[in-house]
């Protein structure tokens, strides 16, 4: 019944139509990506788990003792990071919040944008979505590739964007190397450590970029799963309706 | 007014509800346009899979409107709060972030079965006659649908939005002596602005939509008074019963109303696939730079428009001069609406016609699928340029060599009646 109508009907129509998408696919998957690094560098995968809390919590606590200084967050609530990452409010107080009031505040920096501009040539950006404009790896590789080049305001340079106005604010943790990784200076964490801690950072950066994305997913399942339930009964109701018809 | 009912009215509350219809009919012809849109409008029993998309461009309006009235509701369209305003729809207000993926994921759908649409036409010969003023309306609905797309685009006040629209909305610059009055005409301002946002989000949300829903009723009303064609190409109505009822049709409801639902049901299916898992799609259906908010400063190093854009993008930037790249791809468009009175062939199927018309068609879709992918890269390689020449070259040859090849088609017998073997 199915192979018959398969074979006289619709696989003319079929084959063209998979055809076609076939080729809008491929031709979609072997474009270079929409982001264009642009700079030679990295090419690491963060290999980030939003769903992975723990590595969320300790990410956050990076976040605001690292990051937080001079970049803001401000679309994202405290009490959010309470629902969303098993803490509870307190907690979130206790060990998240340095310069917020109340839990229902937004992430923001204490750093005016103009103190900014005038201390690095450029505010420091808004982090809320940095995972989404320049993807979890990007950042990865950033935050792994600073090296010393004595040209620089700051010392460092960063292979990922060159000329960055950044500095190297996790020296402290990964010590300072020159462009070809060889350690100048050790940091208090050892190499393989450091990367757990911008893991963790950048897993938080995807989270705070894309709160709902778990969420999203799981919905995503159940829709899909009514879906084609209810597609099963419109078709039979479909050959019940056809099945006169010569 | 006839009396005689279809099954709309249930056998329990018969009296009642007649009644009322009957009350309804005597001021409004309820159920004279039921019957003639829905109940007795017949239509060819034989169609394929491809003759679903048009209902699907009709699902996507509607859901268009119904997560654009919610969108509205909680985004501001000023340069200072859009952004924020769309980043607040995504995390703040209760399931907003689903009506938003649904909207954005919606616009590239719409183009996707649109484009699917109109292919179905060049294939089975839907824009000839008698359909031509069907053809030039849906091509009106496809211009008003890239304003639309256009406009849209503007309203999250991304990187993306802003340096995109910086670049089309410069186009009509390349119109000889008006052109940069226009410009600014169109901007109400020297560069893309809060003014340009705001006028943006009015044509949005009300002008364009409503123009919109017109065409798309006139579209309907013009299908309706030809009767829709099929794959065989051949005019059911020429072909009738004692009953006066064509004998290759078979009502819209419930026959094809149930094969619809079919369509619309595993047409969700994908549509939720892109929507819960890749909302983004790869950075095609929503550009990661625009999650950057605009920035007049900074010109992004890519600026490309949506994926949809793209062929006629490519087509723009073949061209050395921007005036003629302008005209170029105006011209691109323009030759759609014209294909009726190019098309010199007698039968209207694909399956009846001869190689030249299978040749053409192929070329077309080829080019224009490369086009789309060649718009998308930096146009600083020069073998990209290359391609994209040769591409608009064989787009354009489909049209301006149309009268030549159709002429000489050798097309096989076109059959009394259509190609059915029963849904067994």
């Amino acid at each position: 019944m199915i192979r018959n109508f398969l074979h006289q009907r619709l696989r003319p129509g079929f084959i063209a139509l998979a055809a076609l998408l076939a080729i809008a696919s491929l031709v979609l998957a072997t474009a270079p990506p929409a982001v264009a690094s642009g700079a030679p560098g990295l090419n690491d995968r963060a290999n980030n788990d939003v769903a992975n809390l723990a590595s969320l919590q300790r990410g956050a606590r990076n976040f605001v003792n690292y990051c937080q200084g001079c970049h803001s967050a401000k679309y994202v609530r405290y009490n959010q990071l309470a629902r969303d990452l098993g803490m509870t409010e307190q907690q979130v107080i206790d060990n998240l919040m340095f310069g917020a009031a109340r839990p229902t505040d937004t992430m923001d920096v204490a750093m005016r944008p103009a103190d900014g501009e005038r201390w690095f040539g450029i505010a420091p950006p808004d982090l809320s979505l940095m995972a989404r404009s320049k993807g979890p790896d990007y950042i990865y590789n950033f935050l792994r590739s600073f090296y010393v080049d004595p040209k620089r305001p700051a010392g460092v340079n960063n292979l990922m964007l060159p000329n960055a106005a950044m500095p190297h604010v996790l020296w402290e943790l990964q010590g300072l190397q020159t462009a070809k990784f060889e350690q100048v200076s050790p940091g208090i964490l050892t190499p393989e450590v450091y990367d757990e801690f911008v893991r963790d950072t950048v897993n938080f950066l995807d989270y705070i970029a894309e709160p709902m994305k778990l969420k999203r997913q799981s919905l995503g399942i159940l829709v899909i799963t009514f879906l084609l339930v209810f597609g099963l009964f419109a078709y039979l109701l479909k050959q019940e309706i056809w099945r006169d018809v010569r | 007014m006839s009396t005689v009912r279809t099954g709309m009215v249930s056998a329990g509350g018969a009296g009642k509800t007649a009644r009322f219809i009957d009350w309804i009919d005597e001021r409004f012809p309820l159920t004279a346009m039921m019957k003639e849109h829905v109940t007795e409008y017949y239509a060819a029993k034989s169609f394929n899979v491809w003759y679903v998309f048009g209902v699907l461009a009709l699902v996507v309006l509607i859901l268009q409107f119904v997560t654009g009235i919610f969108l509205t509701m909680s985004y501001k369209p000023s340069a200072e709060d859009a952004f924020a305003s769309v980043e607040y729809i995504m995390r703040e207000v209760e399931w907003g972030w689903l009506i938003r993926y649904m909207h954005s994921t919606g616009a590239s759908m719409f183009f996707v079965v649109v484009y699917l649409h109109m292919f179905r036409a060049l294939m089975y010969g839907s824009y000839k006659a008698p359909r031509e003023l069907l053809w030039i309306v849906g091509m009106f609905i496809y211009l008003v649908l890239m304003a639309q797309a256009f406009t849209g685009y503007l309203l999250p006040w991304g990187q993306m939005s802003y340096w995109g629209a910086q670049v089309i909305v410069s186009l009509f610059g390349a119109i000889p002596v008006v052109g940069a009055g226009l410009v600014e005409w169109i901007r109400g301002d020297f560069f893309i602005s809060d003014i340009t946002l705001n006028r943006f989000f009015a044509l949005h949300v009300a002008a364009i939509p409503l123009a919109l829903l017109l065409l798309v009723v006139v579209h309907i009303l013009a299908l309706h008074t030809t009767g829709s064609l099929n794959p065989d190409g051949i005019e059911i109505k020429e072909k009738k019963g004692p009953d006066g009822i064509p004998l290759d049709g078979v009502a819209f409801h419930p026959f094809h109303t149930s094969k619809d639902l079919v369509a619309i049901i595993i047409f969700a299916i994908v549509f939720a696939a892109v929507l819960f898992f890749a909302p983004e799609m790869g950075g095609y259906f929503l550009e990661h730079a625009n999650f950057e908010p605009a920035n007049l400063l900074k010109t992004p190093a890519h600026i490309a428009p949506v994926w949809y854009f793209t062929p006629f993008y490519a087509i723009l930037r073949a061209v050395p001069s921007k005036g003629w790249g302008a005209f170029l791809m105006l011209l691109s468009i323009v030759l759609l609406f014209v294909l009726p009175w190019l098309d010199r062939c007698k039968v209207k199927s694909i399956r009846y016609r001869g190689w030249q018309y299978k040749v053409a068609l192929g070329g077309l879709v080829v080019s224009f699928i490369a086009l789309g992918f060649l718009g998308l890269q930096p146009a600083t390689e020069k073998v990209y340029v290359y391609a994209a020449r040769l591409f608009a070259g064989i787009y354009f040859a489909f049209f301006l060599l149309m009268p030549l090849y159709t002429s000489r088609e050798r097309t096989k017998p076109v059959p009394e009646r259509v190609v059915f073997h029963g849904h067994e």
